[in-house]
């Protein structure tokens, strides 16, 4: 088997007739963090959904691990280890954080949490000290660690993240790229990433797709696009928070 | 109304005055809203003529509770509660160990429950004890089971549904048209009438998969329609609006019969004096125990991956996709499981009642059954039960206070006044406690230290 991991090839989806991707190519390896970065309504999310499979490409494939996976409902795809941190974090908000970090380990039916469970509480502290509370009462920072931690809970092999950066103060978004570096590096996690804050999102890739108006328009390493005139012009100092 | 600030530190002679003169403004704006709704009244005489009545007596009574409930209210019960309150906030720390009452509200209750009948056999002989266990005890146990039951798609998996009373219909006419037509026993049509009640809660399961909110209450609400419709125009199997009579009673296990022409007639076979009385005794304790069946299953669900899936699912359905759980079949489980409790607790009123007619099951039981659960708190079963108690004990007591009647006339019928006082109790409920009596939802997974973190800190639900 490749080393590709997920392999988006020619994607098309629509809204309705509304075209919001078209023709996107997109590879992520095994034990990579890839980035995708671009403007506001380039079709970031809407990428990542397709991938995750609500809505379904119209035209195109997603394959995954060597299995077309583009036609799979959702629920299958995230059995297939896909899982995600999606857009506006949405964690359980009555639940606790325990529950809500049960509800990740869902698809093994618990059987490693207690194990696991461990090992997002050394990654994130904060959420041991909040582990009875519920889920609606942290902050925005802990939320984000908690949409997190509940993904890593179904034992990944790619880990999706829609924006981990989202209405946080620096400080925490450090700490949350720091965390994801960590995951990659020392258990060999498969990260792929839609930010915003590109300037962070480029330093901590390994390689990255730049997207506009529903294609992708420049790819290269997270070095190479940070240096690049254009992508600097566009999206660092222009566009920087 | 004058709206005066409550101070509590004004002297007990200046309270008093204000009260006077509050309860004097609150006569006078009675005076003026009543005077032509209350003080007359038109009826028509023989010859058709309009006739004006005079009933300033009545016009007096509502003045003086006016008066003198706004006297009350400013003179002694505001100041009571503003003490209340800051006693409170000054020793609530202390408060924090709950007394024992309230750690062991269930098992009280239980207890309770199981004394219920024999005392009042005790209180009221055999004969009296009838009203008590019959129109309170089995009443308000039928709709503490349902809301149960109804609680479990709605309070559990936030599925909004309107048409609960459909399946309530279905499990009472599987048990009427089954017994009569095959003259199979209650205890094998129990379980079938869940079993099928629980089949059509999939059969509307599967069309309303897409909708959330507002559009699912409606298509539920639909559906319940569809199915009293049904009964009323398929009058070759239901008779329709005259309804199934003459339905077989339940049976102690085979063993013991309650008709009263037969040889193990239970009365005869015990030595006691025939009365109806030991029935609906029989029947309270069978409607106990399946209503704390309900209660039992839905605890151990709440706990398993199939009820954790339902919760997510009312938090936020996406995410329960992407954590890979299928939505479908677990709306479709709630949806049967809830409908299956329905049915059961269908089968035990036609049982009870010995009569069904469509009439049963309008769309008014729905929205009680639903009300009951939201008064309750959603998820939360002893508010659920407390609720039903509040607001079924609440109409039946209605019919119990005849001396009304020498207040307010002869005709006076206060049971038509709880559609009223249901509205006012729900409202009342709202704006004091917007969650419902028990608001805060029980985490299933507990761990050694707990931090009290109230409900009211999160989001309102989206259900």
């Amino acid at each position: 088997m490749s080393d590709t991991l997920l392999s988006v090839k020619g994607v098309e989806t629509y809204y309705g007739n509304i075209r919001a991707l078209s023709g996107v190519d997109v590879e992520v390896k095994k034990g990579e963090i890839v980035s995708l970065i671009g403007a506001n309504g380039a079709g970031k999310s809407t990428l990542m959904m397709t991938i995750c499979g609500s809505p379904q490409a119209r035209a195109g494939t997603v394959t995954f691990d060597g299995e077309d996976i583009t036609r799979l409902p959702m629920h299958m795809i995230a059995r297939r280890r896909i899982a995600q941190s999606p857009e506006g974090r949405r964690i359980f908000p009555r639940m606790t954080v325990y529950e809500n970090l049960q509800m990740g380990a869902s698809l093994d039916n618990l059987k490693y949490f207690n194990e696991d469970v461990e090992k997002i509480y050394t990654l994130f502290p904060r959420l041991k000290e909040r582990q009875t509370q519920r889920g609606g009462t942290l902050s925005g920072g802990e939320q984000q660690m908690l949409s997190i931690g509940r993904a890593l809970m179904a034992r990944p092999k790619l880990l999706l993240l829609d924006e981990p950066s989202l209405g946080l103060a620096p400080l925490i978004v450090k700490g949350i790229f720091d965390a994801i570096k960590v995951l990659n590096r020392e258990q060999g996690l498969t990260v792929f990433l839609v930010e915003q804050n590109a300037f962070a999102a480029l330093k901590l890739s390994d390689r990255a797709y730049v997207m506009v108006n529903g294609q992708v328009t420049m790819s290269g390493s997270g070095r190479e696009l940070l240096a690049n005139p254009e992508v600097r012009a566009a999206y660092l100092e222009g566009g920087r928070h | 109304m004058s709206n005066i600030s409550n101070t509590h530190e004004s002297a007990g002679r200046n309270l008093t005055a204000r009260a006077l003169r509050e309860g004097f403004f609150a006569a006078l704006v009675a005076l003026g809203l009543f005077v032509l709704f209350v003080g007359l009244e038109t009826t028509q005489n023989i010859r058709n003529e309009l006739v004006l009545n005079q009933r300033w007596g009545l016009l007096a009574v509502f003045v003086i509770v006016a008066a003198v409930g706004r006297f009350l209210s400013v003179a002694y019960i505001r100041p009571w509660m503003a003490a209340r309150k800051a006693a409170a906030t000054s020793k609530a720390p202390a408060e924090a160990e709950e007394s024992f009452f309230k750690r062991n509200f269930s098992k009280i209750a239980i207890a309770a429950l199981l004394v219920y009948p024999p005392l009042m056999v005790m209180l009221f002989g055999v004969q009296g004890s009838l009203k008590w266990v019959d129109n309170f005890g089995i009443q308000i146990l039928i709709y503490v089971m349902l809301a149960w039951g109804l609680n479990i798609v709605v309070g559990l998996a936030g599925l909004l549904d309107l048409g609960y009373v459909a399946f309530y219909a279905v499990g009472a006419y599987s048990y009427a048209l089954l017994s009569q037509q095959f003259g199979l026993s209650f205890w094998v049509l129990l379980p079938l009438s869940g079993i099928l009640a629980a089949f059509w809660g999939i059969i509307l399961g599967f069309p309303v998969l897409r909708l959330k909110g507002d559009y699912l209450a409606i298509v539920t609400l639909a559906f319940g329609e569809i199915i009293r419709l049904v009964l009323i125009n398929w009058t070759e199997v239901t008779r329709g609006t005259f309804g199934v009579s003459g339905i077989p009673k339940a049976s102690v296990f085979g063993i013991w019969s309650f008709d009263v022409g037969a040889a193990n007639y239970f009365p005869k076979v015990f030595g006691l004096a025939m009365s109806s009385a030991y029935y609906k005794i029989f029947l309270f304790y069978l409607i106990l125990a399946l209503a704390l069946l309900t209660a039992y299953v839905t605890i151990r669900l709440r706990r398993m991956p199939i009820g954790r899936a339902w919760e997510a699912l009312r938090e936020d359905e996406i995410a329960c996709r992407s954590l890979g759980i299928n939505t479908v079949t677990t709306k479709l489980t709630a949806f049967a499981t809830g409908a299956m409790f329905g049915g059961f607790a269908g089968s035990f009123f036609a049982v009870r009642q010995g009569f069904v007619s469509p009439e049963s099951f309008v769309f008014l039981e729905s929205a009680i059954i639903l009300a009951i659960v939201v008064l309750g708190g959603m998820g939360s079963l002893v508010g659920i039960a407390i609720a039903a108690v509040v607001m079924i004990g609440g109409t039946e007591l209605l019919r119990e206070m005849q001396f009304l009647k020498q207040i307010f006339g002869p005709e006076f019928t206060p049971e038509l006044y709880r559609m009223l006082i249901f509205g006012l109790a729900m409202v009342i409920v709202m704006v004091w406690k917007p969650r419902g009596f028990v608001g805060s939802r029980e985490p299933t997974a507990f761990l050694k230290e707990r931090k009290a973190v109230s409900g009211t800190f999160t989001t309102e639900g989206h259900g």
